[in-house]
């Protein structure tokens, strides 16, 4: 069926028609191993491309080969019919194609205006034109829907507004094509739907865009073409609207496949993790909760409610100001990471660039990291043994590439898996998750979900913090929502419903915050969320 | 250990191969990327080494003599010393000005404990030792509790340490040391001298830290991403203030061989040496950014330095002129480097 579809809408060369920015042939490979085999996509002015595929399918390269960040060994691309040959990202730029990456880079000391027009910033009498670029910054982060104040600095912003900032970014060239690589794995319900706003409103401009998402339900919402990628070759393309979710999985991986959330088995009756009191002046207060062995306990609310920064004080990264924490019973002193992996808390945090691995090692030395004392004997740590332990984590977890070149040259999904694998060398009493399947393709996630809920069954208390309502939900035994930095409940996984959780998350939320978009997510999420349990 | 001997496997969705991610291919491309890869393990600098030193061994008939090779290696002991703290330094993504002063303040106490206090000279000389790993302390805590930068902290430890050094004797040194102080620098085991094989050996216990034990290479983490290590439960104000005090230390060892080697305490001897020191652990291929870098490099790029220094002496090149070829040579280190690291990117 896959096939029969794919020629319906293969009609771009055969009309010799030559809008739009058109790729033929691309390749890649890097140290000999090709990653992308004769890729042709026409991206048509107004159109929106939806492109899927696997963790490591090629579709960050395809992306990078646009907008000239690396080049390609083969293929060619044209725009308008004249050669496109992109040497670097400022010629993308100038023949008007902006790329918005899946790794956010800023600079943290400089302003979000000046990270939003650096490298063009306007001058007025020889300085910069503050006052420009911060109106002119307002405006285009007023499109995404961020009131972030585009005068402070970047440092300290979560990875939602720096996403935000991203975009804007991108919006400020004008550009005339606009690839989206995986923006909505860093933003909440609320944000995503900005985005979607403004790319219908692009897309009325005749602006030709790709969106990248591992989401299919938002690719089906957002495109008007799906692409598919898989092991770095086209699978074929069809409107989005012929095609349904389980076929965009089987063109993915190439056979059926059932993406089904199981109700998790029972907890035990043993408190895993008693948190009381715990409050952090100024961020959250009130925080009470215990989770059980073998419970999976999930943390929702909206981005900035505070969930991060409760788990990570629980973990030791950040100091509480007030508060109790008994792991097994034992109240512990937590007063730094060390010491909440000594008490057997292990953190997977969201920011996997910034605070999950050092791109620039190995995968196995990033997984062996925290236990290069437990895996040494006599003192000694051998490269063996961090290679094994490395290796038996990737079996484990199906993690896809070489976990012995640097781990910021694996596709991002695989990142991710590395950072799950770091926390899994030794299996921890308390295991929590920020954001655990941010970047990871469906048949990935499925082997996450599964994972969490064997540790859980062989009695470790997991907590899930995460803004897809839709994973939280169908992974957790209960779920806490937060809203404004407090609890607002606890419920139950029969009463947490969609609607509910919404209700509580939107809840007192101070008046800044764009509080319209995410009631019209909620219906959809009521539909998922039904589909998924039966 | 626990999950994975336990042998728990989650359920996958399928069965069927990986597939997602390429695997080489055909055989060439497997010889190729590993042809690539061991041409990627010698470090640039020992290429440099090999170039200078063929060339010089044409250039100069004496080069090449064991005699001189020696003394190659004595005359790069002090300095080479204090590049294995240097380069752990910045290894953490720190640097240490103050080592220079630090050898002249180590070398002054010693000196002054014995002739002027009148202390036996082992006491003496642990004193300076320990004098020399007070100031690295003090310079790890300004920088892991105190949040100083680096530059900031060694930058006021430098001028400190080599105030005091002036001022114990008021400028003057100190001569007339027990023989066997002078004959470590004098004498040679199997035909090589003493404080030879005392910087050999410290480069080689050093190595083996980095290598094989967990907080040597918890120094890379830390250097690579702070953070990051951090919540990876790694001490990273514990290893800032072990590696400062480390430094310290060896920078107190290198002023002894001075000292030994003169049979005088100087209060400005190093006072040339700190951009040597940074000048071998650049030459050598580390990132002065942190995270990157190996002690192979470095005492590779020392040697680069000290065959470079010999062999433009020999060749009479005006001692004025030594110090351009110096910089042309960290340049062009530098930017070789940067080439291959970009690699993967
Ligand atoms: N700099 C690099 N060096 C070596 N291999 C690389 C590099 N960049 C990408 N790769 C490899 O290329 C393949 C495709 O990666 P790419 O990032 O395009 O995947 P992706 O489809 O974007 O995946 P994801 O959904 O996980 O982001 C992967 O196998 C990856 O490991
Ligand atoms: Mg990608």
């Amino acid at each position: 069926m896959v096939q029969t579809l794919a020629h319906t809408t293969h009609d771009g060369q055969a009309d010799g028609d030559s809008a739009g920015l058109i790729c033929t042939g691309l390749s890649k490979s890097y140290w000999g191993v090709p990653v992308l085999k004769d890729v042709d996509i026409t991206l048509r002015p107004g159109n929106v491309i939806g492109l899927i595929g696997e963790n490591g399918a090629g579709k960050s390269t395809t992306s990078s080969i646009i907008a000239g960040i690396v080049e390609a060994n083969g293929g060619s691309m044209t725009i308008d019919g004249i050669p496109y040959e992109p040497a670097r990202p400022s010629d993308a730029l100038k023949n008007g194609v902006a790329l918005i990456h899946q790794e956010i880079r800023m600079v943290p000391e400089l302003s979000v205006a000046e990270n939003i027009f650096i490298g063009r910033l306007p001058r007025r009498r020889g300085v910069i034109d503050r006052n420009r670029i911060n109106d002119e910054a307002r405006e285009y982060l007023e499109l995404v829907g961020s009131q972030t104040d585009p005068r402070r600095p970047v440092a300290g912003l979560s990875i939602a507004a720096q996403q935000e900032i991203e975009i804007a970014r991108a919006l400020s060239r004008e550009p005339k094509y606009i690839i989206f690589d995986e923006p909505s794995a860093s933003l909440g319900q609320a944000e995503t739907q900005h985005v979607f706003a403004q790319i219908a409103a692009l897309r009325q401009r005749g602006v030709g865009i790709v969106y990248i998402s591992h989401r299919l339900e938002e690719i089906k919402e957002v495109a008007d073409t799906i692409v598919c990628l898989r092991d770095g070759a086209l699978v074929g393309n069809w409107p989005a609207s012929e095609i349904t979710k389980d076929e965009m999985v089987k063109a993915m991986v190439g056979r059926d496949f059932v993406f089904s959330h199981r109700a998790p088995k029972p907890a035990t009756s043993e408190v895993a993790l008693s948190v009381t009191g715990l409050s952090k002046a100024g961020v959250f207060a009130g925080i009470d909760f215990d989770v059980h062995r073998g419970e999976i306990f999930g943390f929702a609310g909206l981005v900035g409610a505070g969930r991060t920064e409760v788990v990570r004080t629980i973990a030791g990264a950040d100091q509480a100001d007030a508060g109790e924490i008994k792991v097994h019973g034992e109240v512990v002193q937590i007063r730094n990471p060390r010491s909440g992996i000594d008490a057997g808390i292990a953190m997977v945090p969201e920011d996997r660039k910034g605070q999950g691995l050092n791109l620039d090692r190995t995968g196995a030395e990033n997984i062996t990291l925290p236990w290069e004392k437990e895996l040494s004997s006599a003192g000694i740590i051998t490269k063996k043994k961090v290679t094994s332990t490395a290796n038996k984590l990737r079996d484990f977890l199906d993690i896809r590439g070489r976990l012995d070149i640097p781990v910021g040259s694996l596709s991002g999904g695989n990142q991710q898996k590395v950072l799950l694998a770091k926390w899994l060398v030794n299996e921890p009493k308390i295991l929590i998750l920020d954001e655990p399947t941010r970047g990871v393709d469906v048949g990935a996630k499925m082997t996450i979900y599964e994972t969490i809920r064997a540790l859980a069954e062989t009695g470790v208390g997991v907590i899930v913090v995460s803004s897809e309502l839709e994973e939280v939900l169908g992974l957790s035994h209960r779920v806490l929502v937060m809203s404004g930095g407090l609890q607002r409940a606890i419920l139950d996984r029969a009463d947490a419903t969609p609607e509910a959780v919404m209700a509580l998350a939107l809840s007192n939320v101070p008046k800044e915050s764009p509080l319209e978009s995410p009631i019209d997510g909620e219906a959809e999420y009521q539909t998922t969320i039904r589909t998924q349990e039966n | 250990m626990a999950i994975i001997d336990r042998n728990m496997t989650p359920p996958r969705p399928d069965s069927s191969p990986a597939h997602g991610e390429v695997a080489p291919t055909s055989a060439a491309s497997v010889n190729t990327s590993r042809f690539r890869r061991i041409m990627s393990q010698i470090p640039g600098p020992l290429i440099g080494l090999i170039v200078i030193f063929v060339a010089l061994s044409f250039l100069s008939p004496y080069f090449l003599t064991p005699r001189n090779l020696l003394n190659i290696l004595s005359q790069v002991s002090a300095v080479g010393v204090m590049s294995v703290g240097a380069l752990l330094i910045i290894l953490l993504g720190g640097i240490d000005l103050s080592v220079g002063s630090v050898l002249a303040l180590s070398s002054m106490s010693m000196a002054a404990m014995y002739k002027m206090a009148g202390w036996p000279f082992e006491v003496a000389l642990l004193a300076g030792l320990i004098v020399g790993a007070l100031v690295g302390l003090i310079n790890g805590i300004l920088t892991a509790y105190g949040k100083l930068q680096p530059f900031i902290a060694t930058l006021a430890t430098m001028s400190a340490a080599a105030g005091l050094a002036l001022f114990i004797t008021n400028g003057n040194p100190i001569t007339g040391f027990p023989d066997w102080f002078i004959a470590i620098t004098a004498t040679s085991i199997l035909g090589i001298p003493i404080e030879g094989v005392i910087l050999v050996a410290i480069f080689a216990i050093a190595a083996f830290w980095l290598k094989f034990r967990p907080s040597g290479r918890a120094l890379y983490a830390i250097g690579g991403n702070e953070e990051v290590a951090r919540l990876s439960g790694l001490p990273v104000r514990r290893a800032k203030i072990l590696v400062y005090t480390i430094a310290g230390l060896l920078a107190a060892v290198a002023g002894l061989l001075v000292t030994s080697r003169l049979d005088s305490a100087q209060p400005t001897a190093g006072a040339a040496d700190l951009l040597n020191v940074i000048a071998v652990v650049v030459i050598g291929g580390a990132s002065l950014s942190g995270g990157s870098g190996s002690l192979l490099g470095t005492f590779v790029g020392l040697l680069i330095i000290g065959v470079l220094n010999n062999g433009m002496s020999l060749l009479n090149v005006s001692a004025n002129l030594q110090p351009v070829v110096i910089g042309a040579v960290i340049a062009a280190a530098v930017l070789t480097d940067r080439k291959s690291s970009r690699r993967h990117t």
